[in-house]
């Protein structure tokens, strides 16, 4: 527990020093209600500024979901994931033939809803990888699928500015620089909302926050 | 040498104790009778930016309390952050990441590392010699031409102003002065109570009688005023100052009016920088200041300038 709650304040002091990360909240930054945060996602920081600008009663009922490939892999990381972000690690390769696919999917998704059913929220990433940071790809249906599995819970949309020049793809160490971190009005999905619209409008809401910066 | 051994520098830093309670006394006195909606968002920054002072005041008196390597973390850190603001703002590529990571790593520490051990060609050469010709090869080996000369120019010049110039603040500690040795800290606190009591008084006299706008195009808000009566009274608050300084008061004299020149032209260049990025100000991380670069804009010009000439006229 100690150890935990060490690495966590160390994480929470560099992502301050390095980020200078300050939120903006355009929604209830003190509803504990469960939420799903949905960010774009530029750089391996964007879990850890997210995580560290939460209010503390927040940061506590928050997982963050992780790609097992990276977060999964050696054994700093994967205490950091487990233990200290308390992470939902899913596997991002879908196995092969169209059977397995659809299993893998019903799989990811009922491990979110479980989250989501506990009464704790998730922080995800529709573009699925990592961008170049200067725009924000199209969203992935995940967000969808979860949003009809579970309408009455509300979605934040959260933009990350300025966070893929502090540590770009590829990079080992970061340079300091001011982040930006916007968690934006809540939203839901309508009744019968179709996929597209439903994806383009919550990639919208992203693209919003940004303030034509990205 | 301890705030409690050097009754000169005790009398310093109670004079500026004086000073800020008196200001915090008036603005207490103004929030009552600022009536216009402007007059009271002027009041309103006028306390926020007096309660920054206090506060201010409070870390850089420890720093000088705790002797020279207190000062010297604190300027390394504000340096840190004065840098951390100015990269934000650059339009730097991928290619650069390695070069800046470099900065802020290497040449940072290593500065400051040399002031704490005194070795002066270090000191003077890392960053116009061995940065001017490390980071653009970085930058290169990096394979993106595309604007590179801005592009290397712009990282130079950070590095320049916001640890090369700020670093020879602390600097002033390392010189030797015949008759004043170990008293470097006074000296330092001599270069910083001019450049910002300048920067206060030409804000105070610009408010209460500024008429004719100095330069319009770059900063609307500094008239001539301002820069003659507060200029001037900062010269006579460091001429009043030579008893704790090396300086004869008519050399202290001279020196604090290099220190209020230099610090009006910082003030200028770091304003036209900000006019050329779009900004109004650094960062906020100074309540009513703006950010850390907006509070020492004077300082990064007045620290070599006056290191310069002390070292040369007095050691």
């Amino acid at each position: 527990m100690l150890l935990e709650r060490l690495v966590s304040a160390c994480l929470r002091g560099l992502c301050r020093l390095f980020t200078g990360a300050h939120p903006r909240w355009l929604c209830d930054p003190r509803s504990l209600a469960p939420r799903v945060y949905f960010a774009n996602h530029c750089s391996h920081l964007d879990t850890v500024v997210v995580w560290s600008t939460l209010p503390e009663a927040l940061r506590e009922r928050t997982r963050p979901v992780a790609a097992r490939d990276y977060w999964g892999h050696g054994a700093v990381r994967r205490f950091i994931a487990e233990r200290v972000f308390d992470a939902l690690l899913i596997d991002r390769k879908a196995a092969e033939g169209a059977e397995q696919v659809e299993q893998h999917r019903q799989q990811t998704l009922d491990a979110m809803t479980g989250v989501l059913d506990s009464e704790r929220s998730l922080i995800l990433y529709p573009e699925g990888t990592r961008g170049s940071g200067s725009t924000v790809q199209p969203f992935r249906a995940g967000l969808y699928h979860l949003a009809r599995a579970r309408p009455a819970v509300p979605l934040v949309p959260v933009y990350l500015g300025n966070l893929a020049r502090i540590l770009p793809k590829g990079a080992a160490l970061p340079v300091p620089m001011q982040g930006q971190v916007v968690f934006g009005p809540e939203l839901r999905i309508a009744i019968g909302e179709d996929k597209h619209m439903f994806l383009e409008r919550c990639r919208q809401a992203v693209l919003e926050l940004a303030g034509g910066r990205a | 040498m301890s705030l409690l051994a050097d009754r000169e520098l005790a009398w310093m830093i109670g004079g500026i104790l004086v000073f800020l309670s008196i200001a915090s006394l008036i603005a207490w006195v103004l929030k009552g009778r600022a009536r216009s909606e402007s007059g009271q968002a002027t009041v309103a920054n006028l306390v926020a930016r007096i309660r920054a002072w206090w506060a201010m005041v409070f870390v850089f008196g420890i720093a000088i309390a705790t002797g020279g390597y207190g000062s010297l973390v604190m300027f390394a850190i504000v340096s840190f952050l004065a840098m951390r603001e100015f990269m934000t703002l650059l339009p730097t590529r991928r290619a650069d990441h390695r070069a800046m990571v470099w900065t802020f790593f290497l040449f940072l520490p290593a500065q400051y590392l040399f002031v704490a051990i005194g070795w002066y060609g270090m000191f003077a050469l890392l960053i116009p010699v061995y940065a001017y010709l490390l980071l653009p090869s970085l930058q290169v080996l990096a394979g993106d031409t595309e604007d590179f000369l801005a592009r290397t120019s712009r990282l130079q010049w950070v590095l320049m102003i916001c640890v090369f110039c700020v670093s020879h603040a602390p600097a002033l500690q390392m010189l030797d002065i015949l008759g004043y040795e170990g008293q470097g800290a006074k000296l330092l606190l001599f270069l910083v109570v001019v450049t910002q009591i300048s920067d206060v008084l030409q804000y105070t006299v610009g408010k209460l009688f500024g008429k004719r706008k100095a330069v319009p195009s770059v900063s609307p808000n500094k008239t001539v005023e301002g820069y003659l009566g507060g200029g001037g009274l900062a010269v006579l608050i460091g001429t009043a100052l030579w008893w704790a300084t090396p300086f004869a008061p008519w050399q202290a004299a001279m020196l604090s009016l290099v220190i209020v020149l230099a610090g009006i032209a910082g003030g200028l260049v770091m304003s036209a920088v900000k006019r050329d990025r779009q900004v109004k100000d650094f960062s906020a991380l100074i309540p009513g200041h703006g950010g850390v670069l907006d509070r020492i804009d004077s300082l990064c010009f007045s620290a070599p300038l006056f290191f310069h000439v002390t070292r040369f006229f007095f050691t």
